[in-house]
């Protein structure tokens, strides 16, 4: 082997020793990388006992309460839901039917007491007018189906 | 068929940076203007979040691009250490502060564009982490390439950093598909078709082409200085016409 093949099995062969060891990490620290849990992984026990944690999930049509500056809604995956009691303002972008991420601790009774509510914007961007038509299509489908 | 290693020269690479970087620039102003155009006046309003969806027009060509230039940077320094050109150390050191420039932007753009929307200007998911750690590692590159006087073992040194780091791209790339993060998935990606309107891609694409002709520009006019500041006892240094006063 020359001496410049030599350096390149040493930089490739170390690239891909530290692409393991990362790959191994960040298998180990799994669940300490997540974000939030989802209803689902609520309800199965996965998230922490005891301590603050976040759910993240889609807020419930039809299930936001406002009481003052209380705001009670459901979070939910279309699987399982958590009911959510929030004091504070809201971001913007928090409405029914669209992405939450909650922080805070699960009563007892499965009350979800959240300290912070982050608003979280899916991958979409149009404007205005091609929403409304994808509404309607929506709307459509659902007459026709009946 | 061209004679790479001519190039790997840098008294032949330093006139011929000379000659291209004016083009790239002229081509990042004309990108950058029209794109610029689009995203202000063309482009829609979004249907949710107003006109603050904006910032995307930087942000996302912002990022591609921090983690463009790391890669690179990684490819350089396979080429440095491997053939032991003198030419690909300068060329690492020449991206690095375009890289951490835009890393910056990304981040900080990021954070303007979550506090109205999200509500915080910023969490620790694995998205905003990982780009910082990016931020950082370019940060490291700069900082030990200049505390090591001998320039060919910065170079050196500076290479490992560039292939230790190169790790991170891809994490940062799929962070939003492994793991639950507050940040959205990819609206353009090369698997699916785009989740943006039309003219909205056009303009993000005509920034990221700006952002590219930026890179390149500004790479091969710091490379320059850094062949003249390195190269100043070589006899074609002193010939050249810039130095004749």
């Amino acid at each position: 082997m020359k001496p410049r093949q030599k350096r390149l099995a040493i930089v490739v062969g170390g690239v891909a020793a530290i692409g393991i060891a990362a790959a191994l990490i960040l298998n180990a620290f799994q669940s300490n990388l997540v974000f939030f849990f989802t209803p689902t992984q609520v309800a199965s026990g996965e998230a922490p006992q005891g301590r603050a944690f976040r759910i993240g999930g889609l807020v419930k049509e039809g299930s936001l309460q406002r009481t003052d500056i209380t705001a009670r809604f459901v979070v939910t995956d279309t699987a399982k839901e958590i009911p959510v009691t929030y004091k504070g303002i809201l971001p913007d972008l928090f409405s029914e039917g669209k992405g939450v991420v909650a922080q805070g601790s699960i009563g007892p009774d499965g009350l979800f007491t959240a300290t912070e509510v982050l608003a979280k914007h899916d991958e979409n961007y149009m404007p205005p007018e091609a929403q409304a038509a994808v509404d309607k299509a929506h709307e459509a489908s659902r007459t026709l189906k009946q | 068929m061209i004679n790479w290693f001519k190039f790997a020269s840098p008294a032949s690479f330093y006139p011929l940076a000379g000659k291209l970087w004016p083009w790239f620039a002229a081509l990042a102003t004309a990108f950058c203007a029209a794109g610029l155009w689009i995203s202000f006046f063309v482009a829609p309003t979004d249907f949710q979040q107003g006109e603050g969806y904006r910032i995307i027009f930087i942000h996302v060509p912002a990022s591609w691009m921090s983690m463009f230039i790391y890669c690179v940077m990684a490819f350089w320094a396979v080429i440095g250490i491997t053939f032991n050109t003198r030419l690909s150390g300068m060329m690492c050191a020449a991206l690095a502060p375009t890289g951490a420039l835009f890393a910056f932007l990304s981040l900080w753009t990021g954070a303007l564009w979550g506090k109205p929307m999200w509500g915080t200007w910023w969490v620790w998911d694995a998205r905003l982490t990982s780009e910082l750690i990016l931020f950082f590692l370019y940060l490291g590159y700069i900082a030990l390439t200049s505390a090591i006087d001998d320039p060919r073992r910065a170079d050196k040194a500076g290479a490992i950093v560039a292939l230790v780091g190169v790790v991170n791209v891809p994490i940062i790339y799929f962070s939003v598909k492994w793991w639950n993060t507050l940040h959205q998935g990819a609206s353009v990606s090369l698997t699916k078709a785009p989740s943006m309107a039309t003219t909205m891609l056009w303009g993000m694409l005509l920034m990221a082409l700006a952002f590219w002709m930026y890179s390149i520009a500004m790479s091969l006019y710091r490379v320059r200085a850094i062949i003249l500041e390195r190269e100043h006892h070589a006899g074609w240094v002193a010939e050249l016409p810039e130095m004749q006063r």
